[in-house]
């Protein structure tokens, strides 16, 4: 099971990180978007290449208002 | 004795001059890092009813520096907040909103570095929730790791000189003391360390937290802060835009006061008309 935003997600491992942001329908070249896997973050030129492992925790961050 | 009894806080040193050169027209940039910018005041796009009423608030603060933060991507969310900062305009300054330890925000400010492609970093280390105040050990460890990793770090402090000269030493690009708590609109609670702050570091004094209204912003200003940060006194006012408006006039007389150097306070009258010349009446 890989968790993406804090929920369990049909995700699979193999899959690429560019993969689940289609998932969430976030363009690979969305601007103000960024990706944390297992607390590391997932630079934007590794998105198509870097494969998820099983129990993979995924995070996807987009700008919000905030102070 | 009718002497000044305080040589007031607000403005000026203990004998009542000034202590900012008076800036000339049109050249009184602030410097931050290696960046100037015309605007002295700086704003929270948190809040807003919508994102028409915080693109048009943009324009009437006249801001050139705005906060944004990292959410989970909302699939349903309308419309793009980075849409419209873009067309402002203005420079982003991410923030690590939420996070409680150095960890968690050194990991949000290298996200915010990846997502909006700006080393700059509003710097938050939360340590109670209800009140929000920083905390300051935290908050002094990721400053000084993320300093390390190359970001300019605008810390959200507390409003202690020690501990704002702490974080200008470890390399902070500025301090940003808070004047009461965030969203509180409780004004600035000690004015007397915020104007101790000035003195005490060498790096731009950015009044954060806690501005309630324009006179706030003015008397951040008077205090000697070089710039001041409003979220919610604009983007929960009644007119989000009109207070935008007065935010800016504010920061500007504000400076303009500070500059001048405000005469000293006096316990007793000091006739402004002078006594020569009076006549005698029979």
């Amino acid at each position: 099971m890989i968790r993406l935003n804090g929920q369990d997600s049909d995700v699979r491992a193999g899959e690429s990180v560019a993969e689940v942001l289609g998932r969430l329908d976030v363009p690979s070249d969305a601007r103000g978007v960024a990706v944390a896997v297992d607390g590391e973050v997932v630079p934007r030129a590794q998105w198509d290449s870097f494969m998820l492992q099983e129990h993979a925790r995924v995070e996807v961050l987009s700008a919000m208002q905030g102070g | 004795m009718r002497d000044a009894i305080d040589t007031s806080l607000a403005g000026g040193t203990a004998n009542g001059a000034p202590t900012t050169a008076a800036p000339a027209a049109g050249v009184d940039q602030l410097k931050i890092a290696d960046r100037t910018f015309g605007s002295r005041l700086l704003l929270g796009t948190g809040g807003f009813p919508s994102l028409a009423i915080l693109g048009e608030a943009i324009a009437a603060s006249g801001c050139e520096i705005v906060t944004v933060a990292l959410r989970r991507v909302d699939p349903g969310a309308r419309g793009s907040l980075i849409d419209v900062l873009a067309d402002a305009g203005v420079e982003l300054l991410p923030n690590t909103a939420g996070c409680h330890t150095a960890r968690d925000a050194v990991l949000t400010a290298r996200l915010a570095r990846e997502a909006f492609e700006t080393p700059w970093v509003k710097l938050e280390v939360i340590g109670d929730e209800d009140t929000l105040l920083p905390d300051a050990p935290e908050l002094l460890r990721a400053a000084e790791q993320l300093v390390d990793e190359g970001f300019v770090v605008l810390p959200y402090t507390t409003d202690d000189p020690v501990l704002a000269r702490r974080l200008a030493d470890v390399g902070c690009a500025a301090v940003m003391p808070l004047g009461s708590p965030i969203g509180s609109g409780m004004g600035i609670r000690n004015p007397y360390n915020i104007a101790l702050i000035r003195e005490a570091v060498d790096v731009p004094v950015v009044l954060d937290a806690g501005v309630g209204t324009a006179s706030d912003a003015a008397l951040a200003m008077e205090l000697g802060c070089d710039a001041v940060m409003a979220a919610s006194a604009i983007s929960r006012a009644q007119d989000p835009v009109r207070m935008a408006r007065a935010m800016r006039a504010a920061v500007q007389a504000g400076r303009l006061a500070r500059a001048a150097g405000r005469i000293p306070r006096r316990l007793y009258a000091s006739a402004s008309t002078p006594n020569e010349g009076l006549p005698e009446f029979p």
